[in-house]
């Protein structure tokens, strides 16, 4: 039983992805990464600049896109969720296999695009390998993590204006508001002690914890360590490496619990 | 074969469904009618399990269904509106429910029936809205099921396709199949339905057959008759009933 | 007391049997089999020839002006119990041993090679390793370090020594040498009148190269590589640099300089890379900074309290987190002329100087100079934005930072030693 209503989310899975697959946009968002990434290894030799700026656009397009994306294809496939929902298949199955679809597809364009420059590259046996590693890890993470989140709200917003609105509002509170109020209230408290709360701030922006596991990587993270010893002892060891992915998989798994939690309960 | 108790349900303050009983038992073709917005598609929406109802209780075959979705694999639907993931081509489909419902299904014949072929490997985008229609019946009807629910089935389809159409719906019946159907086309339920259900804000005002409902308000026209029901309950209905025809 | 005596009288004994210089011979199946005995034996002037081999004599003392060679690289090993190698007179040298194994003592600073209240002596191509202090002048005048390598083993700072410890000292000439993984490469204290170059300082715990209260030194041509700090000049007044290469010294409270409580200094011609901070500044009074590149440091610059008329110009700064911070006031101290990588300015009239002022001070620099912590939103979308719209409308950043006359190219420098 187990066995077979695995296979069936597994078959939504596959057909949404082939179905995205073959869709224009998903080219087109991979062949922007391979044409950005391209040109970035071709106009700087520091592979470690090319990291960060390639960081600092995956950082906001990879969430703007996998929110939009996703609740795009959630809004057009409401017909076809319909029929789905009328075929002996559990409720769970569906939306989980449709998301599992569309944030496996973005996250194979994300990898394709940024990959193959890399490869020709020969980022294979460089130093930066594991610098390259993070950046596609990262991507993934936040690829899943936003279309989850966009999911999630989709099924909770028959309005399309709603949903869309609240999508991009959450994509810029994560991006950009949040850090706002993070450094306001940096600013503002200053006197007291501030090491765990920022520590714990940036745990709670899945864009912020991608940001600087990536920086961790590169050599400007000491100039983290200079703040004081929380940060050094968690930022620099592997203990809060494991920390910060193991909330980043948290990022992930919060938003599909909710996506289950309301597909299970709602009416269509 | 299915019994309906005591339905209801409310979407916020809006009571769609205000205590239906129903059952249908062996094979029968059912038309269920009512304006807009009187509560046909909750209804069947209910019956999918796509909407949980809020009191009352459907069972199928004894077994209620309630948060189960084994069930609906005794049950073909067909849905109202025709459209698929854009990118996949009509074979594509066929196989994507096949491969769902784990059943053996003869897709050939209605296939040829609707002469669909040359379209097969085309994607779901490119095609007109009748011919995705058409795509829809085929995907609906190729499994074997007791049950078959209709929704707006007749919509976009070109005169061969309807006749095609009554010719399956006929077909099933003498299988034995228990089927029900929602549609605004009053001929075609005069031509296959042996039943009707008139559903108004969400109540059952008639429940019979075709000739009983005729025979009761003196009418040769099940137009006409249908009018007397909703003169009869509510001076305002004629306006709102003018939209179904 | 009585070993003294006797060797001074075979002193006079020898003295008297020969006047002119002799060699003697240190070998297993030489006249000495000791460098000990061979000291005892020499008269001053003497050279003592050590021919290739282990020699665990314990604590030797050169306590007459003797010319000490080895030949092959002979070994003076100190067993990791005893101090090795004491000059206590002047005019000796030093050269072509291997010495190692000084025992790390808490109470007492060991040293390979010590030099004692001497002057005018040679400490030059010895290999010292594992010495816990390395070679330690402490009082004592006008010598010449030249060509060591000295290899230590420190692991933490408590238990570790300084490479080339100079201590009371004047007119020292420290040059050509390598030193690593000790405490300190080399360090200056009440040092004057002294010169550091073409050395080599690497992988040391705390600084490459180490100032305490002296003056009127100088260093040039240096490498200071990978060590906690590469330089910290504290508590001095004239004390010149130029052409040094300050390099990686990355890490937590790690700088490429650092300077605190100095005056009077001239900075020319280095090149710092890759610096947590390049230049640290505490307390640093008339200076002048010109011909430098920063390239590549999380901060070019970092001005703490109390630095007054420091003058900045004439300098490459390129590719820098942060250009520069200024924590409290700018005082009077200039950032005039230089080329930043950051200037987005125009130049209508060609001259090569940009025609709006520089700001080299960003609004998030600011910000992390009052919270530390911020540093956590570095190359954040909305740190960027902040950034971006300060430097189209300045409106927060708040000291009066500017270089008035932003070089529209970089400037080209006679010596640029590129990437090794």
């Amino acid at each position: 039983m187990s066995y077979q209503t695995e296979t069936i989310m597994n078959k939504i899975l596959k057909y949404s992805f082939f179905d995205l697959v073959r869709s224009r946009w998903i080219y087109i968002y991979c062949a922007f990464y391979l044409l950005f990434t391209f040109s970035l290894l071709w106009l700087s030799s520091d592979l470690s600049k090319v990291v960060i700026s390639l960081m600092n656009v995956m950082l906001v397009l990879v969430p703007l896109i996998a929110s939009m994306f996703s609740i795009m294809y959630f809004y057009n496939s409401r017909e076809f969720t319909e029929l789905l929902l009328a075929q002996p298949l559990k409720r769970s199955h569906i939306f989980i296999g449709q998301y599992l679809g569309v944030a496996g597809s973005l996250s194979l364009s994300l990898i394709i695009g940024i990959s193959i420059p890399f490869l020709l590259y020969g980022i294979i046996g460089s130093a930066e390998i594991w610098n390259y590693f993070t950046l596609v890890i990262i991507g993934i993470f936040l690829s899943f993590i936003f279309s989850a989140i966009a999911f999630f709200i989709a099924l909770r917003h028959e309005n399309r204006i709603k949903g869309f609105g609240l999508t991009i509002l959450v994509w810029l509170f994560f991006a950009v508001i949040y850090d706002g109020f993070f450094l306001l209230g940096l600013v503002f408290f200053n006197e007291y002690p501030l090491e765990n709360f920022t520590l714990a701030a940036s745990f709670f922006n899945p864009i912020d914890l991608s940001r600087i596991l990536i920086l961790l990587k590169l050599d400007i993270s000491a100039l983290m360590g200079f703040t004081g010893a929380v940060f050094r002892k968690l930022l620099g060891s592997g203990l809060g490496m494991s920390l910060a992915y193991l909330s980043l998989a948290l990022w992930v798994i919060i938003p599909i619990w909710g996506i289950r939690r309301v597909a299970l309960r709602k009416d269509f | 074969m299915i019994s309906i108790n005591n339905l209801h349900k409310a979407f916020g303050k809006n009571k769609v469904l205000q205590g239906i009983d129903l059952s249908f038992e062996g094979a029968g073709i059912t038309a269920i009618l009512g304006p807009n917005g009187s509560g046909k598609t909750t209804l069947i929406k209910c019956i999918l399990g796509m909407v949980y109802p809020d009191k009352g209780d459907i069972q199928l075959g004894g077994q209620s269904i309630r948060h189960e979705w084994a069930y609906r694999d005794q049950l073909d639907y067909l849905p109202q509106i025709a459209r698929f993931p854009e990118n996949l081509t009509v074979l594509e489909l066929f196989s994507l429910v096949k491969d769902l419902r784990k059943r053996t299904a003869s897709g050939e014949e209605l296939v040829e029936l609707f002469g669909l072929k040359p379209f097969l490997n085309k994607r779901l985008s490119n095609l007109s809205g009748g011919t995705r229609q058409k795509v829809n019946i085929v995907q609906a009807m190729m499994f074997d099921s007791p049950l078959v629910i209709m929704d707006e089935p007749t919509a976009g389809l070109d005169p061969v396709a309807m006749i095609r159409l009554k010719e399956i719906i006929r077909r099933e019946k003498e299988r034995g199949k228990t089927i029900l159907i929602t549609t605004h086309l009053m001929n075609f339920v005069e031509e296959v339905a042996d039943d009707v259900v008139f559903i108004l804000e969400g109540k059952i005002h008639f429940k019979g057959s075709l000739s009983a409902l005729k025979a009761q308000y003196g009418e040769a026209q099940l137009e006409q008759a249908i009018a007397h029901i909703l003169e009869g309950k509510d001076p305002k209905i004629p306006n709102r009933f003018s939209s179904i025809c | 007391m009585y070993k003294l005596l006797l060797s001074i009288i075979i002193c006079l004994v020898l003295m008297h049997s020969k006047s002119q210089a002799a060699t003697l011979e240190v070998c297993s199946t030489c006249r000495w089999t000791t460098v000990t005995a061979a000291i005892q034996a020499a008269k001053a002037g003497d050279r003592i020839l050590v021919k290739k081999g282990l020699y665990q004599e314990g604590q030797i003392t050169v306590d007459k002006p003797l010319h000490l060679i080895g030949e092959g690289f002979p070994i003076l090993d100190g067993k990791n119990e005893t101090e090795i190698l004491t000059v206590m007179a002047d005019g000796v040298i030093v050269e072509g041993f291997q010495v190692q194994n000084v025992g790390t003592d808490y109470l007492e600073d060991r040293a390979g090679i010590r030099v004692r209240k001497s002057r005018d002596f040679v400490i030059r191509n010895n290999k010292l390793y594992n010495t816990f202090f390395g070679i330690y002048l402490e009082h004592s005048k006008y010598g010449v370090v030249e060509g060591n390598e000295l290899v230590g083993k420190a692991v933490d700072e408590m238990s570790s020594g300084n490479a080339i410890h100079v201590w009371y000292s004047k007119g020292i000439l420290v040059t050509g040498n390598q030193v690593r993984n000790h405490r300190d490469g080399i360090y200056f204290e009440f040092v004057d009148s002294s010169k550091v170059r073409d050395n080599l300082s690497e992988d040391n715990l705390r600084y490459g190269l180490h100032f305490m209260f002296s003056n009127d030194d100088d260093y040039s041509d240096n490498i200071f590589r990978r060590n906690g700090a590469g330089v910290a000049v504290m508590f001095s007044k004239r004390v010149n640099m130029w052409d040094n290469r300050f390099e990686h010294n990355w890490g937590v409270s790690s700088y490429g300089l650092l300077l605190k409580e100095i005056y009077d200094a001239e900075i020319w011609n280095n090149i710092f890379k890759e610096n947590s901070i390049a230049i640290f500044l505490e307390g640093a009074t008339r200076i002048n900074y010109h011909h430098n590149d920063f390239i590549q440091n999380g901060w070019a610059i970092k001005m703490s309290g109390g630095c007054l008329t420091n003058k900045v110009y004439d300098n490459n700064f390129i590719g820098n987190t942060f250009d520069l911070s200024v924590s409290s006031h700018v005082n009077d101290n200039t950032f005039d002329h230089n080329y930043w990588s950051e200037y987005t300015g125009y130049d209508l009239d060609r001259d090569g100087i940009g025609d709006i002022p520089f700001r080299p001070m960003k609004l998030f620099g600011y910000v992390v100079n009052q919270t530390p912590e911020a540093i956590i939103l570095l190359r954040s979308t909305f740190v960027d934005l902040i950034n971006f719209s300060e430097k189209v409308s300045p409106i927060f950043t708040p000291t009066n930072v500017f270089d008035n006359e932003p070089l529209m190219k970089r400037l080209v420098f006679e010596k640029i030693i590129l990437n090794d």
